[in-house]
């Protein structure tokens, strides 16, 4: 039954005095691309390595496909990872790294690594210092991929991309995701990344989970409203305010609802997945910092 | 894990062994020859009664070598210590690589256990091959000078240096993982196991085995000055304790009730007079005091100080593995 490749249950860390991840709870089911979306020092990374177990939760629990992170070499043969940066061992070349890939993982595929290395043009011999950005985070995703894991935990492998590489290694890591029925959690500050490839979104805000969801489900609840000038206590109480704008004459809202919204007044259009992550973003810088529950399924 | 550990350090690896190879060479052409001349001169220098002679000309030759082997022996196990020890961790950390390492299908455990080990006893066999060359190259010397306790000659011989290097190396080891950045913890290395030796070297190593306390009559022969002090004209004699090798901690000259004050100098040795001088002295029945570590302790000395740097180092590779066990991302 366990079909949920990360689970947290009140998961908190703490860096001496200051939380990057506080009262974190998630149930992410398997076989999704997760997105993971938040500004820079939201607790991304922080949740991530929680995941892979480079880090110890101070509060709470995690569990990634059903195991401890790192608790021992089969928990750690299931799960891949491309940290922040996409470090590679600057004095080894791309062969040394497939080679230190077989010689640490146990279900290596070798032919595999091989063949995506020739596909992307890279020189075995040459020393990963001497790659590109985009190149290094290709290495680093095959050997992500090549350990052959259930889940891919990538931390913003974009980052330091341009448009172009950052395309071909989107379409790289969908490529590996279908062929072999991957899991995928990616971390991002920018929605527009994740948009095309992913169908779970997180989003972290201040290090607490803002929204986590489908992103069907989270576009068909969310809705943006704009209508004359009105006070927000009098909206249904169905209606949760995600956003608020108003000019003299006109109030602009973009709200969660479970039902259609039947007020005449309101104009209502739908949400875009960018428009909704900048609105609950923007919803942290108020005093409300309430953590939402997740989206039903 | 054997194979990048391997990978990792094979230039600096093939850098050592290379050096140490030139450096066998040139001792085990120069060392024979050493011992050819020891045995024709010093060693057969009282037949014709011109020992100081042979003794110096013996003891200059290859001076720049014999000043180079005591540099390396000084300074190799620390090198190593920064050189290899420091980098370990320090740079895996600085370059993020950690985070590659580590999610592997190797635990955090092992990456460290084979990195370490390894490396530690690559260092500790690099500083090995160098005190076991070094210390059979100077053998002819040793055996002139005779002093192997000396602190000047006793870390740079026996065992001691493999010691020195697996201290150093996991100080290098675990300050790298401390202060996360390849210098300054390269520094604080040179530092620490510059202090750690020289409170060893010291203070601590005179205190590992109780010395021997020997109170005998004065061995007139083996006085070798009287003095009077002013003010006060009191009696001094000093002497020289017949202990080929020892490590002679203090020679003092004491009154048959122990008392330092000899009294005052007998009138015979106002007047420059060597022979009765001498007499009044024996008649004073005075006491030689010497406190001193004899040369069949050389061995023992050398355990215990190599056991306690490889303790010390077990102890900070105990602490690298506890901090690797928590969590560093």
């Amino acid at each position: 039954m366990t079909s949920a490749v990360l689970r947290a249950q009140g998961l908190g860390k703490r860096y001496r005095r200051r939380w990057a991840l506080s009262e974190c709870t998630l149930d992410i089911p398997a076989g999704r691309v997760v997105g993971l979306v938040g500004p820079n020092g939201a607790g991304k990374t922080t949740l991530l390595h929680l995941a892979t177990g480079l880090l110890q939760p101070t509060r709470g629990t995690i569990e990634v496909l059903g195991g401890r992170p790192a608790a021992g070499p089969a928990q750690l043969a299931r799960v891949g990872f491309v940290a922040q940066d996409t470090p590679t061992y600057a004095g080894m070349t791309v062969d040394d790294h497939l080679r230190l890939g077989a010689r640490l993982n146990p279900g290596w595929d070798a032919a595999m690594a091989r063949d995506r290395i020739e596909r992307l043009g890279l020189d075995p011999r040459q020393r990963a210092g001497k790659l590109s950005g985009g190149e290094r985070a290709q290495l680093a995703l095959t050997l992500a991929i090549a350990k052959k894991p259930e889940l891919l935990i990538l931390d913003e492998p974009l980052a330091s991309l341009d448009p172009l590489a950052r395309r071909e290694f989107l379409q790289g890591l969908m490529e590996a995701t279908v062929d072999q029925g991957l899991s995928v959690v990616l971390s991002s500050h920018l929605v527009a990344d994740l948009e095309r490839v992913c169908d779970y979104l997180i989003v972290l805000v201040a290090s607490r989970v803002q929204v986590a969801g489908e992103v069907e489900q989270l576009l068909a609840t969310h809705h943006l409203l704009t209508g004359p000038r009105r006070d927000l206590a009098t909206l249904p109480a169905g209606q949760q305010v995600i956003s608020a704008s108003h000019t003299d004459r006109q109030t602009t809202l973009t709200v969660r609802v479970g039902t259609p919204i039947l007020d005449p007044a309101w104009t209502v259009s739908p949400v875009g997945l960018e428009d909704l992550v900048l609105a609950y973003m923007s919803r942290t810088t108020k005093a409300d910092r309430k953590p939402l529950l997740e989206v039903q399924r | 894990m054997i194979w990048l550990t391997w990978r990792q350090s094979r230039v600096q690896t093939l850098v050592v062994a290379g050096a140490l190879a030139i450096l066998a060479v040139i001792l085990a052409i120069t060392g024979p020859q050493l011992v050819h001349l020891y045995d024709t001169t010093v060693a057969t220098c009282h037949a014709h009664h011109d020992c100081q002679i042979a003794i110096n000309a013996f003891t200059s030759r290859d001076g720049a070598l014999q000043n180079i082997t005591s540099f390396l022996i000084q300074v190799v196990p620390g090198l190593l210590g920064v050189f290899w020890g420091t980098p370990l961790i320090a740079r895996e950390l600085e370059a993020r690589t950690h985070r590659l390492a580590w999610t592997q299908t190797v635990t955090r455990g092992r990456w460290l256990a084979v990195k370490l080990g390894l490396t530690a006893l690559a260092s500790m066999a690099a500083a090995g091959l160098l005190t076991l060359m070094v210390t059979w190259w100077s053998s002819p010397f040793d055996r002139i000078m005779n002093s192997p306790l000396d602190p000047g000659v006793f870390s740079e011989r026996g065992i001691a240096p493999i010691g020195y290097a697996a201290f150093a190396f996991a100080l290098g080891v675990t300050a790298g993982l401390l202060i996360r950045r390849t210098v300054p913890a390269m520094a604080v290395t040179v530092a620490v196991f510059a202090g750690v030796q020289a409170a060893f070297g010291l203070w601590l190593r005179a205190h590992l085995i109780a010395p021997i306390r020997a109170v005998s009559p004065l061995i007139m022969g083996q006085m070798t000055g009287v003095g009077i002090t002013t003010p006060g004209n009191h009696l001094s004699v000093s002497v020289t304790p017949n202990l080929p090798g020892a490590w002679i901690y203090s020679s003092q000259v004491t009154t048959a009730t122990g008392s330092t004050n000899l009294g005052t100098a007998p009138q015979a040795c106002f007047h420059n007079l060597p022979h009765l001088c001498n007499g009044a002295i024996s008649r004073l029945h005075l006491l030689q005091i010497v406190t001193y570590q004899p040369a069949s302790r050389y061995w023992a000395f050398q355990w215990y100080e190599t056991a306690i740097y490889v303790a010390l180092a077990l102890a900070l590779a105990g602490f690298c593995f506890s901090w690797a066990r928590r969590s560093v991302s």
